[in-house]
């Protein structure tokens, strides 16, 4: 187990006036055994912050730590890290067993020993059976863990998932979410997760690191995240349906941008006049989807309440505890 | 042909056969000639069923033991030499070609692409074209009659390092980061991952290039000149007089040429397996 610190992280392609660059100046301290999750959208950077983390990209500016160690230098093998991949990356032509067998075997260590922690490792993962298989002969699921077993071997400082979820189906994914969890509770390493699904994010994370553009946006516990968003951004990213952004509601100073999530609006006889568009179904809840002075807007009702028609005036009243003010110009939570 | 018709099936079963005539009648006159003695061979017409001789004629081809004219080499040891060059110029092949692959898909070193074109334009030069400067160089080196002589112009291969190129661009890049993080340097990674990726590859390669090696006959016609160091392909046509046909011994001939089937014969044979298996449970 070890912390983990970024210090001004910054990542950039290619050199002089071509140079692209991709992570701006990354600042976090990473505590000894804690879960992070790094969430983000498509090409914000998250997995080249990972690869930084495993050494597998070069850091261009600034410094990244693990324990006490810097690591700028260092070979992925030299840093005590494992990761599992995105596809898995499982040798195909070795068994299940040299598959998790292999590091060790690189660093020598006795057969007797890697043997024992294969075994545990099989053990904790329900693996035991298939340790003759070749990954072709695992499903999606199967190999999953096996990639997971491989890193559990190692007894690194710190693991590293590259959206280890993504190619299964929902269902799997949300076992394998408690599995994992329940794992870091065992095992208690230091563990960075990167994905692009905000609910993963939420119910893995024990802090999350929320990306765009290279920037880090917001880093906290889900619940900061979710109750005091830092920015509009991030404000959209979590939660689903999206907080309302409203340019010129009712009470917002000029300037300001309101954010109301969509549980935190009542229908009743006072309050902002909404014209409905369509409402959705979701089993327990109903969604209205409405236009505020041209804006659109998204009410969360209980499924008894009544359901409105298209194209009626209904009255919505905001919790006043829970609205939120944004800079219309940065952003950034005022 | 999914549809079962009768007419359909007989005459697809037809033009087969037929093909396989016009393919193995040639091997059965070889054969049916190697069998007969001298004299019947070169009577006319020559009879086409198997002689009495067949023993003797491939024990007088094996020992060099004949009295006719042209090279009087065993067939022995021109199968031996034939094995040798063989199988030098596959496993070189192989070798030197795995090795550049991997050296061009996963360093990054200067003139890295002019490297690969460089390699990839030898595809436009067969042995043929530059066959006067290699023949000087080789002589220059006091390669003649030896076996490095015969079998190192060979051995640099384009095509066998295209092959692996290609295959080494489909592995994926995870792959080669697992690796990283496991601790496995390049060389390790070559040995562990990429050769017993590669292994169905490697068989094919093997089978082509083996019987490419075998079947040599322009370069050691010029490279050798001593009977001791005759490839056997060589040694049919040297066997055969340039007088006219009354001194050759054609039985003698033909059995050597029977002989000489047989190495890439048995290769492709004992390979088929792997073809098979490759293609069945491709592990990628």
């Amino acid at each position: 187990m070890a912390a983990i610190s970024f210090r001004n992280v910054v990542k950039r392609y290619g050199s002089g006036k071509q140079a692209n660059q991709v992570i701006h100046g990354v600042n976090a301290e990473i505590a000894k055994g804690e879960f992070i999750v790094i969430v983000g959208p498509s090409g914000c950077g998250k997995s080249t912050l990972l690869r930084m983390v495993a050494g597998l990209e070069e850091i261009s500016g600034g410094e990244i730590a693990i324990g006490d160690r810097v690591v700028n230098e260092l070979e992925p093998a030299e840093r005590d890290i494992a990761m599992v991949f995105q596809n898995y990356a499982l040798y195909p032509h070795m068994s299940v067993f040299e598959n998790m067998a292999y590091g060790l075997k690189i660093r020598k260590l006795p057969a007797a020993e890697i043997k024992a922690r294969v075994d545990k490792a099989a053990a904790i993962l329900e693996l035991g059976h298939l340790l003759e298989r070749k990954p072709r002969q695992l499903s999606g699921g199967q190999r999953q863990r096996v990639a997971m077993g491989r890193a559990i071997v190692r007894q690194p400082q710190v693991f590293l998932f590259d959206e280890p979820l993504s190619n299964l189906d929902a269902k799997l994914r949300a076992q394998t979410r408690l599995e994992i969890q329940k794992l870091h509770r065992e095992l208690g390493i230091t563990s960075l997760f990167v994905t692009h699904d905000q609910v993963e994010a939420m119910t893995l994370a024990q802090r999350m690191i929320v990306m765009n553009a290279g920037n880090m946006e917001q880093f906290g516990t889900p619940e900061e995240v979710y109750h005091r968003p830092a920015s509009t951004f991030v404000a959209s990213f979590i939660g689903s349906p999206p907080m309302n952004l409203l340019k010129d509601a009712q009470g917002g100073r000029v300037g300001t941008i309101t954010g109301i999530r969509p549980e935190h609006l009542d229908v009743g006889d006072s309050g902002w006049e909404v014209r409905t568009e369509t409402v959705e179904m979701l089993g327990a809840e109903r969604l209205i989807y409405g236009r505020l002075n041209g804006e659109q807007i998204i009410v969360r009702v209980a499924e008894n309440e009544r359901a409105p028609a298209a194209d009626e005036v209904i009255r919505v009243k905001p919790r006043e505890d829970r609205l939120h003010w944004f800079d219309a110009g940065s952003g950034k939570r005022i | 042909m999914i549809e079962r018709n009768r007419f359909l099936s007989i005459l697809t079963h037809l033009v087969l056969i037929l093909g396989v005539l016009v393919v193995a009648f040639p091997v059965y006159v070889t054969f049916v000639a190697s069998t007969h003695s001298m004299e019947d061979v070169v009577t006319v017409p020559m009879p086409l069923t198997p002689g009495s001789h067949l023993i003797e004629n491939y024990r007088v081809a094996l020992a060099g033991e004949r009295a006719g004219t042209g090279t009087h080499a065993a067939v022995s040891r021109m199968m031996t030499v034939s094995l040798v060059m063989a199988l030098a110029i596959a496993l070189g092949k192989i070798a030197i070609s795995l090795l550049s692959a991997f050296a061009v898909v996963y360093f990054r070193f200067p003139f890295r692409k002019a490297c690969f074109w460089a390699i990839f334009i030898t595809l436009m030069l067969p042995v043929e074209v530059r066959i006067g400067p290699t023949y000087k160089v080789v002589s220059d080196l006091g390669m003649l009659n030896s076996y490095a002589g015969l079998a190192v112009p060979l051995i640099a291969s384009a095509t066998a390092t295209f092959l692996y190129r290609q295959f080494f661009l489909t592995v994926p890049e995870e792959l080669v980061e697992a690796a990283r993080m496991d601790g496995a340097g390049p060389m390790r990674f070559f040995k562990d991952v990429l050769l017993p990726l590669s292994a169905t590859s490697t068989a094919a390669l093997f089978v082509i290039q083996f019987i490419y090696g075998w079947n040599q006959y322009l370069w050691p016609l010029l490279i050798t000149t001593e009977e001791r160091m005759y490839p056997v392909v060589l040694g049919i046509k040297q066997m055969i007089s340039s007088g006219g046909d009354a001194q050759t011994e054609w039985n003698i001939v033909m059995a050597t040429a029977m002989l000489a089937m047989i190495p890439p014969a048995l290769v492709v044979l004992l390979m088929q397996k792997w073809f098979v298996k490759g293609l069945v449970d491709s592990e990628k």
